[in-house]
């Protein structure tokens, strides 16, 4: 095989070439710091690190197929969180309005959900300490979570939050308690997967790879 | 003449994006993720966008201010589109769409109402009041295609002097442009409040 140049490109990047030859120069080609770094790390060697380290001992000899696993993962949580219903399409919608005029959508409207979701939270579990409840307050709190989780598709918030809404219809103060619970927990679960998601896009990034997104509009 | 040629003669013409590369739209939404959202989602159209937090945000940018105005802002003639929540604290997306077709002045503005709740009653009295579409929450990318077809065509100011407008403008340059009708809050339709007057900080 000749040493064909070979540069990650595309929405599922990582090289086609398997020969160490080529692996070597793409080493040499790249003179971004991300891989410089994780070649002396992988030099290093050791059995204490943490699984990312060992992922980057890997990719010290062969620095493409760290991008590929990289992106594997990437699809594979995505998959596994539209799956287990913890995202719906509608996040699949934000992914698609990203490109290089918008390049951090997905991570801008993300992180004014986590923002505006973390104070209506803590408002509720002010209203819900209180005797009486003032129902309607607590409704209207709801409502606004139920809306911004439903715009980003946070699938499990949203239905926790029609639930919230019928116990404050029926007045049922054990069940808003419950499902407030409920909802932090949904919430909490699924920042932290979102927040593990955008840590791979920076590391694939990083490494010189593309996000599998937006896919091409079929004409 | 053709059909073609009478399409073209008229504002009736089929729209592009490169007849109005900058059509403004206006959206209206007390949610910051949901104004994020549109944002996103029209820009990708190429369209400018204004997003305000509330109805009267909304009238005072196109320059009603404290239920009537003797003059519009030129703001108004730019504005394409509107688009506007249903459910806000205070001045509900209903009333802001009534406002707005009670005023000579801003009616042949296009209004779209967006809302999650797929009430019957709700959708009937927006599209009543002369809203171009109601669209359900969450809005996706092809709702907003769909807006294209609802963008009317850049308008000049009146008494601005020569120079070709692109179909009868709805502010003719011969007649001044009078005070506005004096703008109330109607309640809306429903029997069911819509978190009217509840204001969330």
């Amino acid at each position: 095989m000749t040493m064909a140049e070979c540069k990650p490109r595309g929405p599922r990047s990582g090289c086609a070439c398997e020969s160490e030859e080529a692996v070597v120069k793409k080493r040499e080609e790249f003179e971004d710091g991300a891989l410089v770094v994780k070649k002396r790390e992988g030099e290093g060697g050791g059995g204490e690190e943490e699984e990312q380290e060992e992922d980057v001992s890997a990719a010290a000899v062969d620095g493409v197929v760290d991008v590929e696993r990289l992106l594997q993962e990437l699809v594979d949580l995505t998959r596994s969180l539209l799956a287990e219903e913890v995202l719906d399409q509608q996040f699949t919608q934000l992914q698609q309005l990203q490109d290089e005029s918008n390049p951090e959508f997905v991570l801008e409207v993300v992180s004014l959900f986590f923002e505006d979701s973390e104070r209506l939270l803590e408002e509720l579990t002010e209203f819900l300490a209180q005797d009486p409840i003032d129902y309607v307050a607590v409704d209207a709190h709801v409502h606004q979570l139920k809306g911004s989780s439903s715009s980003i598709g946070a699938q499990k918030v949203k239905t926790v939050c029609i639930k919230f809404r019928k116990c404050c219809e029926e007045e049922d103060r054990e069940g808003c308690q419950k499902c407030l619970e409920q909802v932090k927990q949904e919430f909490s679960l699924v920042k932290n997967k979102l927040e593990h998601m955008f840590e791979l896009e920076q590391k694939i990034l990083a490494a010189g790879g593309s996000l599998p997104y937006p896919e091409e509009e079929e004409y | 003449m053709n059909y073609s040629s009478y399409l073209s003669s008229t504002w009736m013409r089929p729209i592009t994006d490169f007849d109005i590369p900058e059509a403004h739209v206006l959206a209206v939404d007390d949610s910051i993720v949901d104004r994020k959202l549109i944002e996103g989602l029209l820009k990708t159209s190429l369209y400018k966008v204004t997003a305000v937090d509330s109805a009267l945000k909304a009238l005072e940018f196109l320059g009603v201010r404290d239920g009537c105005s003797t003059s519009l802002r030129p703001n108004a003639f730019q504005v394409n589109l509107i688009i506007t929540d249903y459910c806000m604290p205070g001045m509900t997306g209903y009333d802001l769409l009534k406002a707005i077709k009670d005023s000579t002045a801003l009616r042949e503005i296009p209004v779209v109402v967006m809302s999650s709740e797929n009430s019957p009653n709700r959708i009937e009295s927006c599209l009543k009041e002369g809203a171009e579409e109601f669209l359900i929450k969450p809005v996706k990318i092809s709702d907003v295609k769909r807006l294209r077809s609802y963008i009317r065509p850049p308008t000049k100011a009146p008494c601005s002097g020569s120079g070709e407008t692109l179909g009868p403008s709805p502010i003719c340059s011969k007649r001044k442009v009078g005070s506005l009708e004096g703008l109330q809050v109607k309640s809306n339709p429903e029997s069911q409040p819509c978190l009217n007057g509840v204001i969330v900080a």
